[in-house]
């Protein structure tokens, strides 16, 4: 029997590895990825809450999250490309000019 | 899934990472069609997995990023990262301990069509579809301008 505690897990083992991605990864690229890893994991979370309260409104909500998420990564690898041109570099190491 | 979920975050390689990415947003989209969301299925393969990936990998090659060789591990990142995971996975294990009824397939009350799903895009989040609109416009906007080679 798979209840909605089973899909709660895996949404929050997915945000979990996610997070994990985001604070152990250097590359900029990687940890891009492991963000978009946590936005799946909320989107999962909401289809199964909506399945389970037989409401439309978690999936309309995904559909947004989903549009808002391509966008975010459009605008976020032009950050990044435009980044690489002057530091030549995409490790989080590297790029600390702005630190105190 | 969450193999794969391990495998992107654990590569060395950023285009296996990537591949990884794609085989977790299509387990993704076979579970969405498990909760009986057909129409956001379809969306998470045509958007996530068609649009964003090609784009990430665009930018892999455009950037040309090397695998990188294995450095000198840093423990002090790897524990932060797993004592936060570790923290979040054990507050999870917390809340969800209160038994559940059971989510039985082809009970809903809706259909998770591409009509009944859009009816309340266009009835009652009609202001928030708009915004998402001129959101993705001023989001191409800003590529297009961050990406000039120098700006006068």
């Amino acid at each position: 029997m798979i209840t909605l505690n089973h899909y709660l897990w895996i949404s929050g083992l997915l945000f979990a590895l996610g997070i994990a991605g985001i604070i152990i990864r250097r590359n900029l690229l990687v940890i891009f990825m492991a963000l978009e890893m946590n936005l799946n994991a909320a989107n999962l979370a909401l289809i199964a809450f909506s399945k389970f309260n037989k409401l439309v409104d978690g999936q309309v909500l995904v559909f947004f999250i989903i549009a808002i998420a391509a966008a975010e990564v459009a605008v976020g690898l032009a950050i990044i490309v435009a980044l690489f041109r002057r530091q030549q570099t995409v490790s989080v190491d590297e790029l600390n000019s702005m630190r105190l | 899934m969450l193999f794969c979920g391990v495998l992107v975050i654990s590569s060395r390689n950023p285009v296996t990472s990537a591949m990884f990415l794609v085989a977790l947003f299509v387990f993704m989209a076979g579970l969405f069609v498990l909760l009986e969301a057909f129409f956001l299925a379809a969306i998470q393969i045509l958007v996530y997995a068609g649009a964003v990936m090609v784009l990430f990998l665009f930018v892999i090659m455009l950037l040309n990023i090397q695998a990188t060789e294995r450095q000198k591990f840093r423990w002090l990142g790897l524990l932060g990262g797993l004592i936060v995971a570790g923290a979040f996975v054990w507050e999870l294990g917390i809340i969800l301990r209160l038994p559940v009824a059971a989510i039985v397939p082809g009970k809903a009350s809706f259909g998770g069509s591409l009509e009944a799903v859009v009816k309340p895009l266009f009835t009652n989040y009609m202001l928030p579809f708009e915004v998402t609109a001129l959101l993705l416009l001023v989001a191409m906007i800003g590529v297009v301008l961050l990406s000039k080679k120098d700006l006068k």
